[in-house]
Protein backbone atom coordinates (compact mmCIF):
# COMPACT_ATOMS: atom_id res chain seq x y z
CA UNK A 1 0.00 0.00 0.00
CA UNK A 2 1.63 3.44 -0.83
CA UNK A 3 1.06 5.83 1.47
CA UNK A 4 -1.27 8.80 -0.22
CA UNK A 5 -1.90 12.25 0.08
CA UNK A 6 -4.10 13.87 2.47
CA UNK A 7 -6.60 16.72 1.37
CA UNK A 8 -5.43 20.23 0.93
CA UNK A 9 -7.10 21.25 4.54
CA UNK A 10 -5.22 18.23 6.16
CA UNK A 11 -1.77 19.16 5.13
CA UNK A 12 -2.32 23.18 6.13
CA UNK A 13 -3.30 21.73 9.70
CA UNK A 14 -0.29 19.32 9.67
CA UNK A 15 2.20 22.27 8.31
CA UNK A 16 0.53 24.94 11.09
CA UNK A 17 0.85 22.15 13.45
CA UNK A 18 5.07 21.59 12.48
CA UNK A 19 3.86 18.07 12.37
CA UNK A 20 5.66 18.04 8.55
CA UNK A 21 7.01 20.59 6.56
CA UNK A 22 6.35 21.65 3.01
CA UNK A 23 9.92 20.09 1.90
CA UNK A 24 8.36 16.68 2.97
CA UNK A 25 5.25 17.08 1.37
CA UNK A 26 6.62 17.83 -1.86
CA UNK A 27 9.36 15.42 -1.65
CA UNK A 28 6.50 12.86 -0.82
CA UNK A 29 4.28 14.41 -4.33
CA UNK A 30 7.76 13.81 -6.82
CA UNK A 31 8.31 10.38 -4.59
CA UNK A 32 5.03 8.84 -5.78
CA UNK A 33 4.26 11.13 -9.24
CA UNK A 34 7.65 9.23 -9.95
CA UNK A 35 6.81 5.77 -9.05
CA UNK A 36 3.55 5.70 -10.57
CA UNK A 37 4.61 7.08 -13.64
CA UNK A 38 5.21 3.64 -15.41
CA UNK A 39 1.51 2.44 -14.50
CA UNK A 40 -0.45 5.32 -14.83
CA UNK A 41 1.27 8.26 -16.81
CA UNK A 42 -0.19 10.64 -14.99
CA UNK A 43 2.51 13.26 -15.85
CA UNK A 44 4.70 14.37 -18.84
CA UNK A 45 6.88 16.15 -16.93
CA UNK A 46 8.44 17.00 -12.87
CA UNK A 47 10.15 19.67 -11.77
CA UNK A 48 11.86 18.18 -8.82
CA UNK A 49 14.77 20.67 -8.10
CA UNK A 50 12.15 23.60 -8.52
CA UNK A 51 9.73 22.39 -6.66
CA UNK A 52 11.95 21.53 -3.55
CA UNK A 53 13.62 24.89 -3.85
CA UNK A 54 10.33 26.56 -3.68
CA UNK A 55 8.98 24.06 -0.55
CA UNK A 56 12.49 25.31 1.01
CA UNK A 57 11.20 29.18 0.74
CA UNK A 58 7.93 27.84 1.80
CA UNK A 59 8.83 26.54 5.40
CA UNK A 60 11.06 29.48 5.67
CA UNK A 61 8.66 32.20 5.14
CA UNK A 62 6.47 30.17 7.96
CA UNK A 63 9.19 29.76 10.13
CA UNK A 64 9.43 33.80 9.95
CA UNK A 65 5.66 34.06 10.12
CA UNK A 66 4.91 35.35 6.54
CA UNK A 67 2.69 32.76 5.26
CA UNK A 68 1.30 33.96 2.18
CA UNK A 69 -2.10 32.36 1.88
CA UNK A 70 -3.98 28.88 3.48
CA UNK A 71 -2.24 26.98 -0.01
CA UNK A 72 1.18 28.00 1.03
CA UNK A 73 3.95 25.19 0.66
CA UNK A 74 1.23 22.71 -0.57
CA UNK A 75 2.23 21.18 -3.84
CA UNK A 76 -0.03 21.03 -7.14
CA UNK A 77 0.11 19.82 -10.39
CA UNK A 78 -0.35 21.89 -13.89
CA UNK A 79 -2.02 20.66 -17.00
CA UNK A 80 0.67 20.49 -19.99
CA UNK A 81 -1.25 23.66 -21.71
CA UNK A 82 -0.47 26.50 -19.30
CA UNK A 83 2.72 28.07 -19.20
CA UNK A 84 5.26 28.86 -16.75
CA UNK A 85 8.54 30.73 -17.01
CA UNK A 86 10.95 28.60 -17.95
CA UNK A 87 9.23 25.65 -17.89
CA UNK A 88 8.12 23.27 -20.93
CA UNK A 89 4.96 23.39 -22.39
CA UNK A 90 3.78 21.22 -25.35
CA UNK A 91 0.39 20.18 -25.28
CA UNK A 92 1.16 16.52 -25.13
CA UNK A 93 1.96 17.54 -29.02
CA UNK A 94 4.83 17.02 -31.57
CA UNK A 95 4.47 20.14 -32.73
CA UNK A 96 5.54 21.99 -29.77
CA UNK A 97 8.30 19.63 -29.10
CA UNK A 98 11.42 21.48 -27.34
CA UNK A 99 9.13 24.52 -26.36
CA UNK A 100 10.38 26.47 -22.86
CA UNK A 101 7.76 29.14 -21.85
CA UNK A 102 9.31 32.65 -21.91
CA UNK A 103 6.21 33.93 -19.51
CA UNK A 104 3.72 32.84 -16.69
CA UNK A 105 -0.38 31.91 -16.94
CA UNK A 106 -2.06 34.38 -15.22
CA UNK A 107 -3.66 31.55 -13.37
CA UNK A 108 -0.16 29.76 -12.54
CA UNK A 109 1.10 33.08 -11.07
CA UNK A 110 -1.83 33.21 -9.17
CA UNK A 111 -0.77 30.04 -7.48
CA UNK A 112 2.89 31.29 -7.62
CA UNK A 113 1.82 34.40 -5.77
CA UNK A 114 -0.27 32.26 -3.05
CA UNK A 115 2.71 30.36 -2.23
CA UNK A 116 1.63 27.27 -4.02
CA UNK A 117 4.27 24.60 -5.55
CA UNK A 118 3.71 23.12 -8.63
CA UNK A 119 5.38 19.85 -8.91
CA UNK A 120 4.79 19.28 -12.71
CA UNK A 121 2.86 19.03 -15.32
CA UNK A 122 0.16 16.52 -16.43
CA UNK A 123 -0.65 14.33 -19.60
CA UNK A 124 -3.77 15.62 -22.02
CA UNK A 125 -5.33 14.96 -25.00
CA UNK A 126 -3.44 16.61 -27.61
CA UNK A 127 -4.02 20.15 -27.50
CA UNK A 128 -6.70 19.12 -25.44
CA UNK A 129 -9.13 17.40 -27.62
CA UNK A 130 -10.22 14.04 -26.41
CA UNK A 131 -12.30 12.81 -24.01
CA UNK A 132 -10.18 10.13 -23.20
CA UNK A 133 -6.30 11.17 -22.63
CA UNK A 134 -5.06 8.57 -25.17
CA UNK A 135 -4.40 10.83 -27.69
CA UNK A 136 -1.39 12.30 -26.26
CA UNK A 137 2.10 12.34 -28.22
CA UNK A 138 3.49 10.63 -24.68
CA UNK A 139 1.34 7.55 -24.54
CA UNK A 140 -2.27 7.29 -22.58
CA UNK A 141 -3.15 8.15 -19.04
CA UNK A 142 -4.32 4.93 -17.14
CA UNK A 143 -7.19 5.44 -14.48
CA UNK A 144 -6.65 4.46 -10.86
CA UNK A 145 -9.60 2.40 -10.20
CA UNK A 146 -8.80 0.38 -13.27
CA UNK A 147 -5.58 0.26 -15.44
CA UNK A 148 -7.19 -0.84 -18.45
CA UNK A 149 -10.02 2.11 -18.68
CA UNK A 150 -9.14 5.55 -19.63
CA UNK A 151 -9.34 8.11 -17.08
CA UNK A 152 -11.49 10.69 -19.00
CA UNK A 153 -10.26 13.42 -20.86
CA UNK A 154 -8.57 15.95 -21.73
CA UNK A 155 -7.74 16.60 -18.60
CA UNK A 156 -6.79 13.41 -17.33
CA UNK A 157 -3.32 13.44 -16.26
CA UNK A 158 -4.37 15.98 -13.47
CA UNK A 159 -7.61 13.59 -12.68
CA UNK A 160 -6.08 10.38 -12.44
CA UNK A 161 -2.94 12.21 -10.48
CA UNK A 162 -5.77 13.88 -7.19
CA UNK A 163 -7.51 10.59 -7.61
CA UNK A 164 -3.92 8.32 -7.16
CA UNK A 165 -3.72 10.90 -4.15
CA UNK A 166 0.08 11.96 -5.94
CA UNK A 167 -1.11 15.39 -5.60
CA UNK A 168 -3.89 16.86 -3.54
CA UNK A 169 -5.18 19.39 -6.16
CA UNK A 170 -4.33 19.86 -9.89
CA UNK A 171 -5.25 22.96 -12.34
CA UNK A 172 -7.08 21.67 -15.63
CA UNK A 173 -8.64 23.24 -18.88
CA UNK A 174 -12.24 22.71 -19.76
CA UNK A 175 -13.40 23.41 -22.96
CA UNK A 176 -16.57 20.72 -23.41
CA UNK A 177 -16.09 18.91 -20.53
CA UNK A 178 -12.36 18.39 -20.16
CA UNK A 179 -12.38 18.91 -16.26
CA UNK A 180 -15.91 17.50 -15.28
CA UNK A 181 -15.82 13.83 -17.40
CA UNK A 182 -12.40 12.77 -16.12
CA UNK A 183 -13.11 14.00 -12.57
CA UNK A 184 -16.35 11.81 -12.84
CA UNK A 185 -14.63 9.26 -14.52
CA UNK A 186 -11.76 9.20 -11.51
CA UNK A 187 -13.76 9.85 -8.48
CA UNK A 188 -12.62 13.62 -7.38
CA UNK A 189 -13.72 17.01 -7.62
CA UNK A 190 -13.59 19.10 -10.79
CA UNK A 191 -15.48 22.30 -11.32
CA UNK A 192 -15.29 24.55 -14.68
CA UNK A 193 -16.24 28.03 -13.60
CA UNK A 194 -17.69 30.33 -15.36
CA UNK A 195 -16.56 31.74 -18.55
CA UNK A 196 -14.00 34.62 -18.08
CA UNK A 197 -13.97 33.99 -14.40
CA UNK A 198 -10.35 32.53 -14.48
CA UNK A 199 -7.86 34.37 -16.87
CA UNK A 200 -6.91 32.68 -20.04
CA UNK A 201 -3.91 34.31 -20.27
CA UNK A 202 -1.16 31.42 -20.33
CA UNK A 203 -3.56 28.97 -21.62
CA UNK A 204 -2.91 27.46 -24.72
CA UNK A 205 -6.04 28.55 -27.25
CA UNK A 206 -8.08 25.56 -28.20
CA UNK A 207 -11.70 27.11 -28.41
CA UNK A 208 -11.85 30.36 -27.47
CA UNK A 209 -15.11 31.00 -26.78
CA UNK A 210 -15.42 28.06 -24.74
CA UNK A 211 -12.37 27.13 -22.84
CA UNK A 212 -11.90 27.94 -19.48
CA UNK A 213 -9.59 26.80 -16.56
CA UNK A 214 -10.81 25.21 -13.79
CA UNK A 215 -9.14 22.80 -10.06
CA UNK A 216 -9.43 19.44 -9.32
CA UNK A 217 -9.16 18.37 -5.51
CA UNK A 218 -10.31 15.81 -3.54
CA UNK A 219 -13.42 18.07 -1.83
CA UNK A 220 -15.72 20.88 -2.70
CA UNK A 221 -13.64 22.90 0.21
CA UNK A 222 -10.35 22.39 -1.11
CA UNK A 223 -11.49 22.94 -4.80
CA UNK A 224 -12.81 26.57 -3.59
CA UNK A 225 -9.42 27.27 -2.29
CA UNK A 226 -7.88 26.37 -5.22
CA UNK A 227 -10.17 28.74 -7.33
CA UNK A 228 -9.66 31.49 -4.87
CA UNK A 229 -6.11 31.42 -5.57
CA UNK A 230 -6.56 31.59 -9.63
CA UNK A 231 -9.69 33.58 -10.41
CA UNK A 232 -10.05 37.16 -10.55
CA UNK A 233 -10.28 40.03 -13.39
CA UNK A 234 -6.53 39.92 -15.75
CA UNK A 235 -6.50 42.44 -17.58
CA UNK A 236 -4.61 41.01 -20.38
CA UNK A 237 -7.64 38.55 -21.22
CA UNK A 238 -10.46 40.89 -23.01
CA UNK A 239 -13.20 38.08 -21.49
CA UNK A 240 -11.85 38.42 -18.35
CA UNK A 241 -14.97 39.13 -16.04
CA UNK A 242 -14.34 42.79 -13.83
CA UNK A 243 -14.48 41.25 -10.94
CA UNK A 244 -11.93 40.19 -7.84
CA UNK A 245 -12.16 36.34 -6.84
CA UNK A 246 -15.23 35.34 -4.99
CA UNK A 247 -14.50 34.11 -1.08
CA UNK A 248 -16.10 30.85 -2.33
CA UNK A 249 -14.89 29.59 0.99
CA UNK A 250 -17.12 31.42 2.93
CA UNK A 251 -20.29 30.02 0.74
CA UNK A 252 -20.06 26.66 2.16
CA UNK A 253 -22.36 26.56 4.78
CA UNK A 254 -23.07 23.47 4.94
CA UNK A 255 -26.92 24.52 4.81
CA UNK A 256 -29.48 23.40 1.93
CA UNK A 257 -32.87 24.25 3.40
CA UNK A 258 -34.92 25.96 1.10
CA UNK A 259 -32.68 25.36 -2.35
CA UNK A 260 -34.16 24.53 -5.13
CA UNK A 261 -32.92 21.93 -7.39
CA UNK A 262 -33.75 21.71 -11.20
CA UNK A 263 -33.42 18.23 -12.49
CA UNK A 264 -33.87 18.62 -16.87
CA UNK A 265 -36.51 15.80 -17.91
CA UNK A 266 -34.52 15.21 -20.88
CA UNK A 267 -31.84 14.14 -18.76
CA UNK A 268 -33.62 12.30 -16.38
CA UNK A 269 -34.31 9.52 -18.92
CA UNK A 270 -33.62 5.83 -19.28
CA UNK A 271 -32.45 6.72 -23.07
CA UNK A 272 -28.52 7.22 -23.84
CA UNK A 273 -27.38 6.67 -20.11
CA UNK A 274 -26.38 3.34 -18.17
CA UNK A 275 -28.39 2.29 -16.08
CA UNK A 276 -26.61 1.95 -13.00
CA UNK A 277 -24.80 5.59 -13.61
CA UNK A 278 -28.88 6.88 -13.46
CA UNK A 279 -29.53 4.81 -9.98
CA UNK A 280 -26.43 6.28 -8.18
CA UNK A 281 -27.59 9.73 -9.61
CA UNK A 282 -30.80 9.58 -9.08
CA UNK A 283 -29.85 8.27 -5.06
CA UNK A 284 -27.94 11.45 -4.80
CA UNK A 285 -30.64 13.77 -5.56
CA UNK A 286 -32.45 11.56 -3.18
CA UNK A 287 -29.54 12.53 -0.73
CA UNK A 288 -29.73 15.95 -1.25
CA UNK A 289 -33.36 16.19 -0.91
CA UNK A 290 -33.30 14.56 2.63
CA UNK A 291 -30.77 17.63 3.85
CA UNK A 292 -33.00 19.88 2.96
CA UNK A 293 -33.19 20.49 -1.21
CA UNK A 294 -36.23 20.59 -2.96
CA UNK A 295 -36.65 19.57 -6.26
CA UNK A 296 -38.40 20.10 -9.43
CA UNK A 297 -38.29 18.97 -13.18
CA UNK A 298 -37.00 22.14 -15.37
CA UNK A 299 -36.73 21.79 -19.25
CA UNK A 300 -33.47 22.36 -21.79
CA UNK A 301 -35.71 21.56 -25.00
CA UNK A 302 -32.47 22.45 -26.97
CA UNK A 303 -29.89 20.59 -25.08
CA UNK A 304 -30.53 17.21 -27.86
CA UNK A 305 -28.40 19.74 -30.20
CA UNK A 306 -25.69 20.58 -27.65
CA UNK A 307 -23.21 18.18 -28.87
CA UNK A 308 -23.74 18.76 -33.01
CA UNK A 309 -23.60 22.45 -31.51
CA UNK A 310 -20.60 22.06 -29.50
CA UNK A 311 -18.34 20.72 -32.17
CA UNK A 312 -19.29 22.72 -34.79
CA UNK A 313 -18.05 25.97 -32.42
CA UNK A 314 -15.19 24.31 -31.21
CA UNK A 315 -13.45 22.65 -34.40
CA UNK A 316 -14.29 26.11 -35.84
CA UNK A 317 -12.48 28.07 -33.36
CA UNK A 318 -9.52 25.45 -33.08
CA UNK A 319 -8.90 25.41 -36.60
CA UNK A 320 -8.51 29.15 -36.59
CA UNK A 321 -6.45 29.46 -33.14
CA UNK A 322 -3.87 25.98 -34.63
CA UNK A 323 -3.07 28.00 -37.60
CA UNK A 324 -0.07 29.62 -35.30
CA UNK A 325 1.83 26.47 -35.17
CA UNK A 326 3.57 26.81 -38.29
CA UNK A 327 7.06 25.98 -37.69
CA UNK A 328 8.09 29.39 -37.74
CA UNK A 329 8.28 30.82 -34.10
CA UNK A 330 8.42 27.75 -31.78
CA UNK A 331 8.02 24.03 -32.06
CA UNK A 332 8.60 21.25 -34.44
CA UNK A 333 10.00 22.22 -37.80
CA UNK A 334 10.03 19.66 -40.49
CA UNK A 335 13.38 19.04 -42.37
CA UNK A 336 14.88 20.16 -45.69
CA UNK A 337 11.26 21.86 -46.94
CA UNK A 338 12.37 23.73 -49.89
CA UNK A 339 9.66 26.58 -50.06
CA UNK A 340 7.47 28.25 -46.91
CA UNK A 341 4.36 26.47 -48.09
CA UNK A 342 5.96 23.47 -48.13
CA UNK A 343 7.75 23.90 -44.93
CA UNK A 344 4.32 24.95 -42.89
CA UNK A 345 2.57 21.82 -44.56
CA UNK A 346 5.27 19.16 -43.77
CA UNK A 347 5.84 20.61 -40.13
CA UNK A 348 2.30 20.90 -39.99
CA UNK A 349 1.40 17.12 -41.06
CA UNK A 350 4.31 15.89 -39.27
CA UNK A 351 3.90 17.64 -35.60
CA UNK A 352 -0.26 17.58 -34.97
CA UNK A 353 -1.88 13.84 -34.55
CA UNK A 354 -4.64 12.38 -35.86
CA UNK A 355 -7.39 13.82 -34.12
CA UNK A 356 -6.08 17.11 -34.48
CA UNK A 357 -6.00 17.08 -37.97
CA UNK A 358 -9.71 15.75 -38.09
CA UNK A 359 -10.57 18.67 -36.37
CA UNK A 360 -8.52 21.52 -37.43
CA UNK A 361 -10.28 19.80 -41.30
CA UNK A 362 -13.57 19.77 -39.83
CA UNK A 363 -13.25 23.31 -38.96
CA UNK A 364 -11.43 24.73 -41.79
CA UNK A 365 -14.06 23.56 -43.47
CA UNK A 366 -17.47 24.99 -41.83
CA UNK A 367 -15.39 28.33 -41.56
CA UNK A 368 -14.86 27.79 -45.32
CA UNK A 369 -16.48 30.10 -48.47
CA UNK A 370 -20.47 28.59 -49.34
CA UNK A 371 -20.40 26.59 -45.87
CA UNK A 372 -20.01 29.75 -42.95
CA UNK A 373 -23.49 29.83 -42.89
CA UNK A 374 -24.93 26.94 -42.69
CA UNK A 375 -22.41 25.36 -40.19
CA UNK A 376 -20.53 27.67 -38.23
CA UNK A 377 -23.42 30.77 -37.65
CA UNK A 378 -26.16 28.06 -37.59
CA UNK A 379 -24.58 26.74 -34.38
CA UNK A 380 -23.90 30.22 -32.89
CA UNK A 381 -27.25 30.65 -33.72
CA UNK A 382 -28.73 27.69 -31.65
CA UNK A 383 -26.07 28.26 -28.99
CA UNK A 384 -28.57 31.50 -28.29
CA UNK A 385 -31.17 29.24 -28.28
CA UNK A 386 -29.32 26.86 -25.72
CA UNK A 387 -28.18 29.88 -23.32
CA UNK A 388 -32.05 30.76 -23.50
CA UNK A 389 -32.79 27.18 -21.71
CA UNK A 390 -30.64 27.88 -18.94
CA UNK A 391 -32.04 31.52 -18.64
CA UNK A 392 -34.94 30.28 -17.89
CA UNK A 393 -34.37 27.27 -16.27
CA UNK A 394 -32.34 29.15 -13.23
CA UNK A 395 -35.14 31.90 -13.23
CA UNK A 396 -37.12 28.69 -11.34
CA UNK A 397 -34.19 26.98 -9.74
CA UNK A 398 -30.98 27.58 -7.91
CA UNK A 399 -28.58 25.23 -9.49
CA UNK A 400 -29.10 22.16 -11.98
CA UNK A 401 -27.83 18.87 -11.21
CA UNK A 402 -27.58 16.43 -13.77
CA UNK A 403 -24.92 12.83 -14.46
CA UNK A 404 -21.63 14.00 -15.41
CA UNK A 405 -21.38 11.50 -17.73
CA UNK A 406 -24.03 9.26 -19.42
CA UNK A 407 -20.85 6.13 -18.41
CA UNK A 408 -18.62 4.90 -16.23
CA UNK A 409 -15.00 4.97 -17.59
CA UNK A 410 -14.63 2.82 -20.43
CA UNK A 411 -11.86 0.83 -21.50
CA UNK A 412 -8.57 2.19 -23.36
CA UNK A 413 -9.29 1.84 -27.43
CA UNK A 414 -13.06 1.24 -26.58
CA UNK A 415 -13.54 4.58 -28.88
CA UNK A 416 -10.52 5.82 -30.72
CA UNK A 417 -11.75 4.03 -33.86
CA UNK A 418 -15.05 5.95 -33.99
CA UNK A 419 -14.38 9.73 -33.23
CA UNK A 420 -18.55 10.33 -33.07
CA UNK A 421 -18.79 7.79 -30.22
CA UNK A 422 -16.31 9.21 -27.98
CA UNK A 423 -18.04 12.85 -29.02
CA UNK A 424 -21.21 11.45 -27.58
CA UNK A 425 -19.71 11.11 -24.35
CA UNK A 426 -20.07 14.45 -23.89
CA UNK A 427 -23.37 14.35 -23.94
CA UNK A 428 -23.93 16.37 -20.22
CA UNK A 429 -21.07 18.34 -20.15
CA UNK A 430 -20.65 20.63 -22.81
CA UNK A 431 -23.83 22.54 -22.82
CA UNK A 432 -22.08 24.56 -19.72
CA UNK A 433 -19.72 25.07 -22.23
CA UNK A 434 -21.81 27.02 -24.33
CA UNK A 435 -23.71 28.38 -21.61
CA UNK A 436 -20.86 30.19 -20.25
CA UNK A 437 -21.81 29.04 -16.63
CA UNK A 438 -20.51 27.31 -13.85
CA UNK A 439 -20.41 23.40 -13.55
CA UNK A 440 -18.80 20.86 -11.28
CA UNK A 441 -18.58 16.97 -10.72
CA UNK A 442 -18.82 15.60 -7.13
CA UNK A 443 -18.42 11.93 -6.34
CA UNK A 444 -22.01 10.55 -5.86
CA UNK A 445 -21.02 6.58 -5.59
CA UNK A 446 -19.85 3.25 -7.84
CA UNK A 447 -21.20 1.47 -10.91
CA UNK A 448 -19.87 -1.40 -12.18
CA UNK A 449 -17.26 -0.59 -9.37
CA UNK A 450 -16.32 2.66 -10.84
CA UNK A 451 -16.90 6.23 -9.60
CA UNK A 452 -19.98 7.48 -10.92
CA UNK A 453 -20.05 11.63 -11.03
CA UNK A 454 -22.55 13.87 -10.48
CA UNK A 455 -22.95 17.49 -11.79
CA UNK A 456 -24.18 20.96 -10.32
CA UNK A 457 -24.33 23.55 -13.02
CA UNK A 458 -25.06 27.12 -11.49
CA UNK A 459 -26.13 30.54 -12.77
CA UNK A 460 -23.50 32.47 -14.36
CA UNK A 461 -20.90 34.31 -11.87
CA UNK A 462 -22.21 31.77 -9.09
CA UNK A 463 -20.23 29.19 -8.40
CA UNK A 464 -20.58 29.26 -5.03
CA UNK A 465 -24.28 27.29 -4.95
CA UNK A 466 -22.59 24.77 -6.58
CA UNK A 467 -19.60 24.73 -4.38
CA UNK A 468 -22.01 25.21 -1.46
CA UNK A 469 -23.96 21.99 -2.68
CA UNK A 470 -20.94 19.97 -3.18
CA UNK A 471 -19.93 20.36 0.17
CA UNK A 472 -22.81 20.02 2.17
CA UNK A 473 -23.31 16.80 0.19
CA UNK A 474 -19.86 15.80 1.35
CA UNK A 475 -20.29 16.30 4.73
CA UNK A 476 -23.38 13.53 4.32
CA UNK A 477 -21.73 11.17 2.33
CA UNK A 478 -18.15 9.54 1.93
CA UNK A 479 -18.02 9.06 -1.43
CA UNK A 480 -14.81 11.34 -2.32
CA UNK A 481 -13.10 9.72 0.44
CA UNK A 482 -13.21 6.28 -1.49
CA UNK A 483 -9.49 5.89 -2.96
CA UNK A 484 -8.84 3.67 -5.41
CA UNK A 485 -6.65 0.00 -5.04
CA UNK A 486 -2.67 0.14 -3.87
CA UNK A 487 -3.51 3.61 -2.32
CA UNK A 488 -4.45 4.51 1.60
CA UNK B 1 -25.45 9.41 -50.46
CA UNK B 2 -21.94 10.93 -50.78
CA UNK B 3 -22.13 14.87 -49.87
CA UNK B 4 -18.07 15.29 -50.08
CA UNK B 5 -15.72 13.95 -52.37
CA UNK B 6 -11.94 13.37 -51.64
CA UNK B 7 -11.25 16.23 -53.84
CA UNK B 8 -13.21 18.55 -51.54
CA UNK B 9 -11.12 16.98 -48.27
CA UNK B 10 -8.15 17.53 -50.55
CA UNK B 11 -9.20 21.38 -50.91
CA UNK B 12 -9.68 22.13 -47.19
CA UNK B 13 -6.38 19.95 -46.15
CA UNK B 14 -4.68 22.60 -48.58
CA UNK B 15 -6.33 25.39 -46.93
CA UNK B 16 -5.28 24.06 -43.36
CA UNK B 17 -1.99 23.48 -45.01
CA UNK B 18 -2.31 20.15 -43.80
CA UNK B 19 -1.14 17.22 -46.56
CA UNK B 20 -2.62 14.18 -46.48
CA UNK B 21 -1.44 10.47 -47.18
CA UNK B 22 -3.87 8.68 -49.15
CA UNK B 23 -5.16 6.45 -45.98
CA UNK B 24 -5.76 9.43 -44.17
CA UNK B 25 -7.72 11.18 -47.25
CA UNK B 26 -10.00 8.30 -47.42
CA UNK B 27 -10.66 7.99 -43.88
CA UNK B 28 -11.38 11.31 -43.51
CA UNK B 29 -13.78 11.06 -46.24
CA UNK B 30 -15.56 8.71 -44.25
CA UNK B 31 -15.02 10.54 -41.05
CA UNK B 32 -16.49 13.77 -42.94
CA UNK B 33 -19.62 11.74 -43.96
CA UNK B 34 -20.95 10.29 -40.77
CA UNK B 35 -20.22 13.74 -38.59
CA UNK B 36 -21.54 16.28 -41.23
CA UNK B 37 -24.43 13.46 -41.27
CA UNK B 38 -24.56 14.18 -37.16
CA UNK B 39 -24.86 17.96 -37.60
CA UNK B 40 -27.31 18.25 -39.97
CA UNK B 41 -30.02 18.14 -36.79
CA UNK B 42 -29.55 21.36 -36.30
CA UNK B 43 -30.75 22.04 -39.72
CA UNK B 44 -34.15 21.47 -38.57
CA UNK B 45 -34.19 24.53 -35.55
CA UNK B 46 -35.72 27.49 -37.05
CA UNK B 47 -33.31 29.79 -36.17
CA UNK B 48 -34.42 32.99 -38.69
CA UNK B 49 -34.05 36.09 -36.91
CA UNK B 50 -31.80 34.66 -33.63
CA UNK B 51 -28.42 36.35 -33.10
CA UNK B 52 -25.50 34.47 -33.32
CA UNK B 53 -23.28 33.79 -29.71
CA UNK B 54 -20.05 34.75 -30.14
CA UNK B 55 -19.32 35.00 -26.60
CA UNK B 56 -21.50 33.51 -23.71
CA UNK B 57 -20.92 36.14 -21.31
CA UNK B 58 -21.37 39.56 -22.88
CA UNK B 59 -18.95 42.38 -21.77
CA UNK B 60 -18.22 45.46 -23.30
CA UNK B 61 -14.70 45.36 -25.41
CA UNK B 62 -12.36 46.68 -22.58
CA UNK B 63 -9.71 49.27 -23.54
CA UNK B 64 -6.94 50.82 -21.46
CA UNK B 65 -4.86 53.98 -21.44
CA UNK B 66 -2.41 54.73 -24.33
CA UNK B 67 0.71 54.38 -22.45
CA UNK B 68 3.87 52.51 -23.48
CA UNK B 69 4.57 49.44 -21.38
CA UNK B 70 7.67 47.06 -21.59
CA UNK B 71 7.47 44.17 -23.67
CA UNK B 72 9.03 40.60 -23.97
CA UNK B 73 12.42 41.52 -25.02
CA UNK B 74 13.32 40.27 -28.74
CA UNK B 75 16.32 37.61 -27.22
CA UNK B 76 13.15 36.02 -25.14
CA UNK B 77 10.84 36.70 -28.26
CA UNK B 78 13.14 34.62 -30.60
CA UNK B 79 14.25 32.01 -28.15
CA UNK B 80 12.23 29.47 -29.18
CA UNK B 81 12.44 30.06 -33.29
CA UNK B 82 13.58 26.89 -35.10
CA UNK B 83 15.88 29.19 -36.47
CA UNK B 84 16.86 32.81 -36.22
CA UNK B 85 19.26 35.20 -36.56
CA UNK B 86 19.44 37.76 -34.33
CA UNK B 87 15.61 39.13 -33.16
CA UNK B 88 14.40 37.90 -36.69
CA UNK B 89 12.52 34.95 -37.56
CA UNK B 90 14.02 32.58 -40.54
CA UNK B 91 12.16 31.18 -42.86
CA UNK B 92 12.71 29.25 -46.47
CA UNK B 93 12.58 31.49 -49.32
CA UNK B 94 9.40 32.31 -50.15
CA UNK B 95 10.39 33.53 -53.57
CA UNK B 96 12.71 31.99 -55.88
CA UNK B 97 11.31 28.96 -55.24
CA UNK B 98 7.52 27.17 -56.91
CA UNK B 99 4.59 29.02 -57.03
CA UNK B 100 3.38 30.05 -53.46
CA UNK B 101 -0.47 29.59 -52.35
Amino acid sequence: MAEGIGTLRELRAALDSRKTSSVEIVGGCLRRAEASQQSLRAFVGLRAEAALREAEASDARRERGEVRSPLDGLPIAIKDNMVQTGEPTHCASRILEGFVSPYTATAVAGLERAGVVVIGRTNMDEFAMGSSTEHSVEGPTRNPWDLDRTPGGSSGGSAAAVAARIVPAALGSDTGGSIRQPASFCGVVGMKPTYGRVSRWGLVAFASSLDQIGAFALTAADCAWVLEAIAGHDARDSTSIPEPAPAYSAALSGDLSGLRLGLPKEYFVSEGVDAGVLAVVREAVAGLERAGAKTLEVSLPYARYAIATYYSIANAEASSNLARFDGVRYGHRTAGAKGLTEMYCRTRSEGFGAEVKRRILLGTYFLSAGYYDAYYRKAQQVRTLLRGDFEQAFAGCDAIVTPTSPEVAFRLGEKTSDPLTMYLSDIYTVSANLAGIPALSTPCGFAHGLPVGLQILGPALDEATPLRIADAFQRITDHHTACPGGVS
Amino acid sequence: MARISRAEVERVASLARLSLSDEEGDRLVREFESFLGYIDTLQEIDTAGVVPTAHPISLPTPTRPDEPEVAMDPDSAVANAPEAVASAFLVPKVIDTEAEG
